[in-house]
């Protein structure tokens, strides 16, 4: 099959690889039908992780057509499914407490090592995503492998088009849960930092879940336009000073709730021994750190912050005093896809959430490196790149 | 037990294998076994099943090669005796006999090699109930005394030059395996066709 494929820092590359087969019983073959690029490939895009090895398959937003199934599946053949970035096991006592993010059988014993040593427990299995994380193959790609086929992949029905469900694997969850996350309550303003397809979405979904009010942070012209077009009023933080527009447009009490969809250049798997860890750390924890920092200096005494941008190694300089002395609470964490992927797919279905506005350009999966290389250098213009594996053989 | 360090730790309601001075555990483990040296590997996991099930499941000895990467095959003899076959680098397999040397039902398996093994070893595996709702958990205690020149090598391999790393991957197997019914792996079949 043709699959993008990782040989280095901005060197991904369209290759002919093995098709996948069905390797445990619970496991589906998914024949791609629409992935996307997530901001988070731009870090393997930059060589920021470690545990890569050249020729490791990219992409954990996709979905597609069942195709092939272990005994131990639920799924059937010609079913259209979209696939969570977080792969669960279902049994474990983390995926029973819902927080599927936290399953421990996902990743294979052998690739649990890095995450003990990072983060002092090992980190769950996700698709195309380092071998910190499993060293799964991802679905950039004409057919992908699903371990726990039976748990993950939601069934879409007729009527729905790939391009309305396709971010359930990801970034409308991811986005979902940081707005959740802030325990909105009646009245209740909500900043948030970065408008991203995570910021977009929290925006998005912070409206929905009843805040009053949202407040959008960025400096990209077309994301604020977008931010604005949802319904959020805007802070370009080139033009402006982040705490005191604040501090203004919330009547002098500062925000609610605060979401840091930014997170750290340097993300959740940039760690692969202590070494590392701390080398990567230090050097990216001064420019992105300061996100974090401005939200807990801005957000209102007894608010709540909400951390769905994605950090990996230790940060200095955090304003404990803030923190503790205006008794904040903290809720971060990488999404329990699973759980918002029913209630998701009603909303979708009901007309009440449509994620399409986010999409700027689409291209056949044989372009895909030139839609790595436009995301990473015009993220003012280039919102989200869909890939279609299809296009191509129609094109043909 | 004349070191202090050892008795604290023995005190302690901590797993021997959290000693601060682990060493001077080891030393002891050995000095009582007349072991030139000992090194001690231990490792806690919480299953998500009752305890009698996963006592039942490590009793019959035959299904730990399900999970043990390297174990070939165990062969049980007679009822406190078995026979382990570990596949070892370069075609090798070392050999032992294992004697039960205490069974509490669904509680503690201990076991000890039997005169003349490959490599000297004793463990234990405690089979404890977790917090309600979360199962049981389980501590794996095993000791053995490495070995110098050409087999001690391949027993170094063979451990991944990090017993503890083998152990804990050994447990996140088993884990796995009765939790989900299967053991993780990116890996593709041996049977897929390459290129």
């Amino acid at each position: 099959m043709r699959a993008l494929t990782w040989h280095g820092k901005h060197d991904v590359r369209m290759e002919t690889v093995p098709d996948p087969k069905i390797v445990n019983p619970r496991d589906a073959i998914i024949k791609i039908t629409s992935t996307a690029i997530c901001g988070s490939d731009l870090h393997l895009y930059d060589s920021m992780i470690p545990s890569m090895e050249k020729g490791d398959i990219l992409g954990h937003e996709f979905m597609g057509e069942v195709v092939e199934t272990g005994p131990g599946s639920t799924l059937r053949k010609g079913q259209r499914v979209v696939v969570p970035f977080v792969i669960a096991c279902g049994q474990c006592f983390h995926c029973s407490k819902q927080q599927f993010s936290g399953c421990e059988n996902s990743n294979p014993a052998e690739t649990q090592d890095l995450g003990e040593i990072a983060y002092g427990t090992a980190m769950t299995g996700l698709f195309g995503y380092s071998h910190m994380t499993g060293g799964y193959a991802g679905g950039q790609a004409e057919y992908v492998r699903v371990p726990y086929s039976d748990v993950g992949p939601i069934v879409i029905p007729d009527g729905l088009d790939d391009e309305q469900v396709l971010f359930l694997s990801d970034i409308l969850p991811t986005g979902w849960m940081a707005a959740e996350n802030c325990q909105i309550e009646p009245g209740d303003t909500v900043a948030v930092w970065g408008c991203g397809p995570v910021g977009l979405f929290s925006i998005q979904s912070a409206l929905i879940q009843g805040a009053h009010k949202v407040i959008a942070i960025d400096h990209h012209p077309r994301r604020l336009e977008l931010a604005k077009s949802l319904g959020a009023q805007v802070i370009n933080y080139h033009d402006v000073k982040v705490r005191e527009a604040l501090m203004a447009m919330t009547g002098g009490i500062g925000p609610d709730a605060c979401i840091d969809a930014v997170g750290m250049e340097s993300h959740g798997f940039s760690i692969d021994n202590v070494v590392d860890a701390v080398k990567v750390a230090t050097r990216l924890g001064t420019d992105r750190a300061h996100v974090l920092r401005e939200v807990l200096m801005a957000c209102r005494t007894g608010g709540r912050v909400s951390i769905p941008g994605v950090y990996g190694g230790v940060g200095d300089k955090i304003p404990i005093g803030a923190l503790m002395e205006k008794g904040l609470q903290i809720r971060t964490g990488q999404t329990h896809v699973h759980k918002y992927l029913r209630p998701l797919l009603d909303l979708i279905g009901e007309g009440v959430i449509d994620t399409t506005f986010l999409i700027s350009h689409r291209l056949p999966l044989e372009r895909a490196p030139d839609g790595y290389k436009m995301f990473k250098e015009d993220q003012n213009t280039v919102t989200k790149v869909v890939l279609k594996p299809d296009w191509e053989k129609e094109a043909a | 037990m004349s070191d202090e360090s050892i008795a604290r730790a023995l005190q302690s309601d901590a797993p021997l294998t959290a000693a601060v001075r682990q060493r001077d555990v080891a030393n002891a483990v050995a000095e009582e076994r007349g072991w030139h040296e000992a090194a001690l590997v231990g490792r806690t996991i919480t299953i998500n099943r009752p305890r009698a099930e996963l006592y039942a499941f490590w009793r019959d000895f035959r299904n730990l090669a399900l999970f043990m990467e390297n174990v070939e095959r165990v062969t049980p003899g007679d009822d406190r005796r078995s026979h382990w076959v570990v596949r070892a680098p370069a075609g090798r397999t070392v050999e032992w006999d294992s004697i039960l040397t205490e069974e509490v039902e669904n509680e503690l398996l201990a076991w000890e090699s039997a005169e003349g093994a490959d490599i000297k070893n004793a463990g234990r595996i405690e089979f404890r109930d977790a917090p309600p709702g979360r199962g049981t958990q389980i501590t794996a205690t095993i000791v053995y005394e490495p070995l110098g020149g050409d087999l001690g090598k391949l027993v170094a391999k063979l451990f991944q030059k990090e017993p503890k790393i083998q152990a804990r991957r050994e447990l996140r197997r088993f884990k796995q395996l009765i939790e989900t019914g299967e053991i993780s792996t990116a890996k593709t079949s041996d049977a897929a066709p390459q290129g």
